[in-house]
């Protein structure tokens, strides 16, 4: 494994360089069709950075961002980068609960949010500043307190040009917050090493330049969005944002990705699934398209099939890791795909900065083609959770590298890399998300008629996983599924909403007296077969 | 197809909704003025997948500026929305 130096000392360094090289050349173009040049993206960050400075804040605090995707946003993140802290992106949809224990246990010391988190934002005590975005010149929700000012306001303060020397490669840069099993969510915590050293190793396969137009579909609280922002900008492409709405619609979206001329498109596979089945992607041109890149989950081959079906020419790609480790394997994906094939492609090699190992219980490295957990080590890989304190089991230390746990369970193909086989655990994906199915289970439990709850996930062609609640009830009138359903879009991120509800005077348990997971997992995939 | 009327649309609605979106669940639950997009129940991918039995089911096209909640929120609307378009289209 070679630890490459990157090109750039800081990612802020990725946009003063294209400023300077590229300055006229569209940077970002924002979901309501306005742009910014790249030397406008640069002085806004400036600007940014000296109102964070002014305002008192030090290299290491933390900076919220709970809005939808904007040119804004982009500008926000540089300056706050330039300011030597780090942004917290928090998915401005999720419940307002959700957002302020996230804003609280990093301890923000400013927020960006848009109006309709205002009310969360301003309710941050830690909070030295809270600048409101997407609002008219002087507009203010009465009732704020005076530390909330407008982004027009950010925008006339005088730009702090941060020295460049007084910027460290191992400063934090980004913290992306996950579900968590214990039903809090866990920070994980990512210096600019970390993103520099995947985005350079981004450059080596993909070979970016100024001529290509990058979609930016992932929000920016997941880690898909790492490579959108800093790959594209770092080669004075132009990146065009997807706002959250035009994301979820495929007959626009497709469109959008036809009119706009994109050159790379990286989503998750379930996006790209949407796109080929509801997209009417025969009615346009998609020549320009030179790379797809898709993460975050399994890609079911009927899917992929359609996808390549429909757009033949681009090369593809698909990029595994934790958001813990970034992008650490990678194979591409030789199209067509034969019409015989049903298996699920390899997750492939370690990315040229990364190294991978696969072991036993006993950490001990398993033969080629057994099955064993993956872990992996390089300079992507993250320093730890946000406040954690004492030594982080999912490391342990071999050959003088530290090695992180991905709780993969994988195999390796001496032809065509590692196989992704499952996990032991209880996290899943669903549409790219990591859910830990305690983070449902603690949920339910806030319900006042639920006395016992146990979540289960099991595999489903089509959705990828099928995620079902089994609940007891307190009194002789349950909740209706109706009032669980509603329960729980409040309570959690719409991704995490059990699909189905079944009722149970009480639960099975084990001679340990542990819920019984692996009976209820039995019943709920026999209903699942019976329901087929 | 016969034409059906507004009240037999929402009983398949009804039952296509509990079906695929609430299993289980009584139909006496699940009420014309229910709430569905708004409350969760039904997210952007079950919107596509109940537009795509809608078109099929009722032989309707529907615009994407058709597909908000004004329309699909609540049984009662989906049912004047596709009986309308039915007659608009007959």
């Amino acid at each position: 494994m070679s630890e490459r130096p990157s090109s750039a000392a800081n990612l802020c360094e990725y946009l003063e360089t294209s400023a300077q090289r590229f300055g006229d050349r569209i940077a970002v173009v924002d979901p309501d069709g306005s742009s910014v040049t790249y030397r406008q993206l640069n002085d806004r960050a400036d600007r940014v950075s000296g109102f964070l400075l002014a305002r008192g804040l030090q290299p290491g605090d933390r900076v919220g961002l709970v809005q939808p995707k904007s040119v804004t946003g982009v500008c926000a993140i540089f300056g706050i980068l330039k300011a030597r802290c780090a942004y917290v992106p928090v998915d401005s949809s999720a419940p307002a609960a959700r957002i302020r224990s996230i804003l609280g246990n990093c301890q923000v010391r400013a927020v960006f949010a848009s109006p309709g988190c205002a009310e969360v934002a301003v309710s941050i005590e830690t909070a030295k500043a809270v600048v409101l975005t997407g609002t008219s010149t002087g507009q203010r929700s009465s009732g704020l307190p005076p530390s909330a000012v407008s982004w027009e306001k950010v925008l006339e303060h005088e730009p702090s040009r941060a020295l460049p020397a007084s910027r460290h490669r191992d400063d934090v840069a980004y913290i992306l917050y996950t579900s968590g099993s214990t039903g809090i969510p866990k920070g994980v915590t990512l210096t600019h090493e970390n993103a520099l050293s995947f985005v350079d190793w981004c450059t080596s396969v993909f070979n970016p330049d100024e001529h290509d137009r990058f979609s930016s579909h992932a929000p920016f609280h997941f880690d898909l969005s790492i490579l959108d922002l800093y790959l594209s900008l770092k080669h004075g492409s132009t990146l065009y944002l997807i706002s959250e709405e035009l994301g979820k619609n495929p007959g626009t979206m497709a469109a959008f990705i036809a009119s706009n001329q994109l050159t790379v498109w990286y989503s998750t596979p379930s996006i790209l699934s949407l796109l080929a089945e509801f997209g009417n992607l025969k009615q346009y041109d998609y020549s320009h398209l030179r790379l797809v890149l898709f993460a975050g989950e399994v890609f079911p081959v009927k899917h992929l099939r359609n996808i390549t079906a429909h757009w033949p020419s681009p090369v593809y790609f698909n990029l595994y890791g934790p958001t813990e480790t970034n992008v650490c394997t990678f194979a591409r994906i030789p199209t067509p795909i034969p019409p015989d094939r049903t298996q699920p492609y390899p997750i492939g090699w370690p990315c040229s900065h990364c190294a991978a190992l696969v072991v036993d219980d006993a950490k001990v490295p398993v033969p080629t083609g057994e099955e064993g957990l993956l872990y992996i080590s390089g300079p992507s890989v993250f320093k730890g959770y946000w406040g954690q304190t004492g030594d982080n089991p999912a490391f342990f230390e071999r050959d003088g590298q530290r090695w992180y746990n991905t709780g993969d369970v994988v195999k390796e193909d001496p032809a065509d890399g590692f196989i992704y086989v499952g996990r032991r655990d209880r996290m899943v994906k669903r549409r790219g998300y990591r859910i830990e199915l305690g983070d449902i289970e603690s949920a339910l439990y806030r319900h006042q008629q639920i006395s016992e709850a146990a979540v289960v996930a099991i595999p489903d062609a089509d959705a990828g996983v099928k995620i079902h609640a089994y609940v007891a009830t307190v009194r002789d009138s349950p909740p209706s599924i109706v009032d669980l359903k509603v329960f729980c879009s409040k309570a959690l991120p719409a991704y995490m909403s059990p699909d189905a509800f079944l009722f149970r005077d009480s639960l099975p348990r084990t001679s340990t007296d542990k819920v019984d997971y692996q009976k209820l997992q039995k019943d709920s995939a026999a209903s699942q077969s019976q329901t087929k | 197809m016969s034409d059906p009327s507004t009240d037999q649309i929402k009983e398949e609605m009804r039952q296509y909704i509990l079906n695929e979106f609430l299993p289980g669940e009584k139909a006496s639950n699940l009420h014309d003025d229910t709430p569905l997009r708004t409350s969760g129940i039904i997210d952007s991918v079950g919107l596509l997948r109940m537009i795509d039995f809608i078109e099929s089911r009722y032989t309707i096209q529907v615009d994407a500026h058709e597909a908000g909640v004004e329309n699909f929120d609540r049984i009662e609307d989906m049912a004047t929305f596709i009986r309308n378009k039915r007659q608009a289209g007959a």
